[in-house]
């Protein structure tokens, strides 16, 4: 399986600790063309304006969450098959529920390891 | 006069209409009427009435007692000092783990940069172990969710103690608390947003990766 690491990487926490966490651990796997929004509301606007192969995103932020961020992805013509990772502390059978049926790709929950971050993003972009 | 325990329940009923319509009443202002009301019977009284008064009566006093000790226990100074107070300290644990933690990120970092320059035997040894310390430092995140929580809590507190002390007339009325969630209303996004889970609690990995195949 070759993953494409070339591609534009957004990933969306409104924590900006957590951000340069998950761009240095994408950076060790190769993937380094990585830009960042800290809530869905900046992250859905430069997707419009984009060109995006994966969106890792937190769910609790505010005024747009990560779920709300993944149904206006689900909805848009453009960006419904665009491959969603859902990265969150976030951890009740609900929670996983409700992003599955919101069509989430994959879900991490915090605290996460690099392999698994790896494993997750091979995963869904080997299914893309 | 009472004639009958119907009249006492049609008592209690209208008792408990003014409650309704006056729920901020100020307790010391009850008591006085329960006295005045008291001090103008006349006449005899029967066994139930007189038990029924009594109650009333002692009601009266209990509020009374009830307001001297909240005054007593000072518990205006939990929602304007000591709740505040502990807000704020766990503020700071949060600013200052972050810092924290923002230095160790730069470290690895500018190790990053080095390891570019090494033998790469030298060099993969060195991102693994920078990997490591990212891995651990998203500890950051997790704490500073918990320790949200907990102030979320807190400030539940002090609403519930600021409406004991509106209730009694003891102190300066405060903001109304917030409506609480209902655990029977269907799952909203608000309700499913609950933060980290207990390690006691909390599903792993891999449950929710076998929730997740389970769709397909």
């Amino acid at each position: 399986m070759t993953i494409n690491k070339s591609m534009n990487v957004l990933i969306v926490d409104d924590y900006k600790t957590m951000l340069r966490i998950i761009r240095n651990l994408l950076k060790q796997i190769d993937f380094n063309y990585v830009d960042e929004a800290t809530d869905g509301a900046e992250a859905l606007a430069k997707l419009r304006s984009g060109n995006f192969g994966l969106v890792i995103s937190d769910w609790n932020m505010q005024p747009m969450t990560g779920l709300q961020l993944l149904q206006e992805v689900r909805a848009d013509a453009r960006l419904k098959s665009l491959p969603f990772i859902m990265v969150t502390a976030e951890s009740k059978a609900e929670n996983v529920v409700a992003a599955r049926q919101a069509g989430v790709s994959n879900y991490i929950v915090k605290p996460f390891n690099a392999e698994t971050l790896k494993e997750k993003i091979e995963k869904v972009l080997g299914h893309a | 006069m009472l004639d009958s325990s119907a009249d006492a329940s049609a008592l209690i009923e209208r008792l408990e209409a003014c409650r309704r319509r006056y729920p901020a009443s100020d307790p010391e202002m009850v008591a006085d009427i329960v006295r005045a009301v008291l001090s103008t019977m006349r006449g005899d009284l029967t066994a139930p009435e007189t038990a029924l008064l009594h109650e009333v009566a002692e009601l009266g006093q209990v509020i009374a007692n009830a307001k001297a000790e909240i005054e007593a226990l000072r518990a205006n100074d939990i929602s304007t000092s000591h709740i505040p107070s502990a807000t704020d300290e766990l503020d700071a644990i949060v600013t200052h783990t972050a810092m924290a933690t923002e230095a160790i990120l730069e470290t690895c970092e500018t190790l990053d940069t080095m390891a570019e320059t090494l033998d790469p035997a030298y060099a993969a040894k060195l991102q693994d172990a920078t990997t490591r310390i990212y891995e651990a430092c998203s500890f950051q995140d997790i704490t500073g969710q918990r320790i949200t929580k907990v102030v979320q809590t807190l400030k539940r507190i002090e609403e519930k103690v600021t409406q004991i002390i509106t209730a009694f007339g003891v102190g300066e009325a405060m903001p109304a608390a917030a409506e609480e969630i209902s655990l029977s209303s269907p799952i909203s996004e608000e309700a499913l947003l609950n933060g980290p889970q207990l390690p006691s609690s909390a599903m792993d990995q891999s449950d929710i990766d076998r929730l997740l195949a389970s769709f397909d």
